[in-house]
């Protein structure tokens, strides 16, 4: 089943600015699923579309089924949302920010407590459950409004940046999180700024640029375009320089290059090539995230268009 | 009302209550202190040199329009304020997400405002027992009154926040409109004491029918009749009411 069908979706601000031009987009149910795009895009607006706080122009959304515009109490009911900025209220205790917003989907109360103490738990924010959000320290902002978004327990939950501004430790530890909630069936859409991030957690993407989807395909089918990389090699001391035929390299300095493979050509030649000269090879690391490298390409390509 | 509709409805005014209970050193001492100064000085001291007013002391004269007043300016900034601050800290989002209806919105702060408003006329009410004998001459027109009131400016106060875009917006409407309609709506001194030209621009003022009505709840007496006063009630409840819905429904500051 679907869990997200975006049809020729349009939205032009008040002051003429279009942020959607036509957006077609469709989720599965049970998927992993990154939105990216630079900023300004339309991510946050098309974002904001699913969960009602953005009215759209033109175009239908259905959630698992339910359209926006004529089954919007069960459609809404599907989402829960994580957004980018801080929305909750900051005097109000973490108990009582998730227990309210379980009534506003119709929870009772002493079933919104017990889901209170299962998510605040799981999310490591029990022992802070009545203090007020604005002595949270980001991180533990953000896991709130994760718990928040779970109150309901929808089927599909949307995260705007989701990590942003929260260290490593923090941030693997949401990643693991989210990664068991997928696997407990709910349909997870990302947008993040941290490339590795999805491609470390999403089965699927689709690029925003503009207002347009330049991209909608397999995580997989996306990397796959990459036919070219870019590796860093650290080298011990040695007192020629490394030279390798048929590969376009760099020097960087005495003991760096910067070699780029053909993923058809493969790197056995290029330590071929070192070890006859009798160059050791301490480490080697990607120059950059392979996603990263693709979305600066899709984003510039559709540019130069 | 569904169930689903019911929860959300006690939810947020649960969560409005608690609001106002929380800072109640701001929202319900403030109104009672300056109650006891205005009973005090006009009732007490000025009063005793005033004399009676449509038959009875001025100070049980001021007693229903002093609550009065309380109740207008209690319902009022309290959903200005609380709408406001759920706009400018962006989580009227957490209502907005939600699958709850516009009219729900509305009742909810509505009834955030009410509760403050009544809460605090009972607190002035009981200050006023100090100084007077409180008499009922009609509870049903003191409690119809009462609530109508109450409702009309906390919904209101919503339309003020639904439009206001910094808290000086919402100050302005009670500095400039509130405070000079409730000080000449009557809760001072009778109609009867004004020319005949200013009694009717009085009778324009809506405030003028709350504060009689109520008048007339304690003491059987009032400048205007009594089913005007309801009407007039009603009439802007169901124009103030309405305005409302209109703004929410259609997210006006809420939605872009």
């Amino acid at each position: 089943m679907k869990a997200l069908e975006i049809r020729d979706l349009h939205k032009t601000y008040k002051g003429g600015t279009q942020a959607l031009k036509g957006i077609d987009l469709d989720v599965q149910e049970g998927d992993f699923f990154a939105l990216l795009g630079p900023n300004g895009a339309g991510k946050s607006t098309c974002i904001g579309v699913l969960a009602s706080l953005v009215n759209k122009t033109q175009g239908q959304v259905r959630i698992f089924g339910d359209d926006l515009d004529t089954d919007l109490v069960r459609a809404k009911s599907h989402i829960g949302l994580v957004p980018q900025e801080f929305n909750f209220n900051q005097f109000e205790t973490l108990l009582q920010i998730v227990v309210n917003q379980a009534g506003y989907y119709g929870v009772p109360r002493q079933v919104a407590r017990q889901r209170a103490e299962k998510y605040l738990k799981q999310l490591d924010l029990w022992d802070k459950r009545n203090t007020p959000a604005r002595t949270l320290s980001g991180g533990m902002k953000r896991r709130l409004m994760i718990a928040r978004a779970l109150m309901h327990e929808p089927r599909m939950l949307i995260l705007d940046e989701p990590t942003a501004g929260v260290d490593i430790e923090i941030r693997r530890s949401m990643w693991s999180f989210l990664k068991q909630i997928n696997q407990q069936g709910i349909t997870i859409i990302l947008t993040t700024h941290y490339l590795e991030e999805a491609e470390m957690l999403c089965r699927n993407i689709a690029i925003i640029d503009k207002g347009r989807i330049i991209e909608n395909t397999s995580m997989k089918g996306l990397l796959a375009k990459l036919n070219v990389e870019t590796f860093i090699l650290d080298l011990a001391p040695c007192s020629k320089e490394p030279r390798l035929e048929g590969f376009e390299y760099r020097i960087l300095d005495d003991h760096t290059m910067e070699v780029d493979v053909a993923k058809s050509e493969g790197l056995n030649g290029v330590f071929r090539q070192l070890s006859e000269q009798q160059i050791q090879v301490l480490s080697m690391r990607n120059k950059s995230n392979r996603l990263e490298e693709l979305f600066v390409r899709l984003v510039e390509g559709g540019r130069d268009k | 009302m569904n169930s689903l509709s019911f929860t959300a409805l006690r939810t947020l005014w649960i969560k409005e209550c608690t609001r106002f209970m929380r800072i109640w050193v701001q929202t319900l001492v403030p109104p009672a202190i300056t109650m006891t100064l205005y009973f005090i000085i006009f009732g007490n001291l000025i009063g005793s040199r005033i004399g009676q007013m449509d038959g009875v002391s001025y100070m049980e004269f001021i007693v229903p329009g002093l609550i009065m007043m309380s109740v207008i300016t209690n319902a009022y900034s309290n959903v200005s304020s609380s709408f406001f601050s759920a706009k400018f800290q962006r989580n009227v989002e957490e209502l907005l997400v939600a699958p709850v209806s516009s009219w729900i919105i509305i009742l909810g702060f509505v009834g955030g405002g009410v509760a403050r408003a009544l809460l605090v006329g009972i607190l002035v009410t009981l200050v006023s027992a100090f100084f007077v004998d409180i008499n009922i001459h009609n509870p049903l027109m003191l409690i119809l009154t009462l609530l109508l009131t109450a409702t009309l400016f906390s919904a209101a106060g919503l339309v003020n926040a639904v439009f206001a875009k910094t808290f000086d917006d919402i100050s302005m409407v009670p500095t400039f409109v509130l405070t000079p309609l409730t000080y000449l709506g009557g809760v001072f001194y009778s109609l009867s004491l004004l020319p005949e030209f200013w009694q009717w621009v009085s009778k324009a003022n809506p405030v003028v029918y709350m504060v009689n009505g109520f008048r007339y709840g304690f003491l059987g007496a009032s400048d205007v009749g009594i089913g005007t006063a309801l009407s007039v009630l009603i009439g802007f409840n169901l124009l103030v009411f309405a305005t409302a819905w209109h703004l929410i429904n259609k997210g006006v500051g809420i939605r872009s």
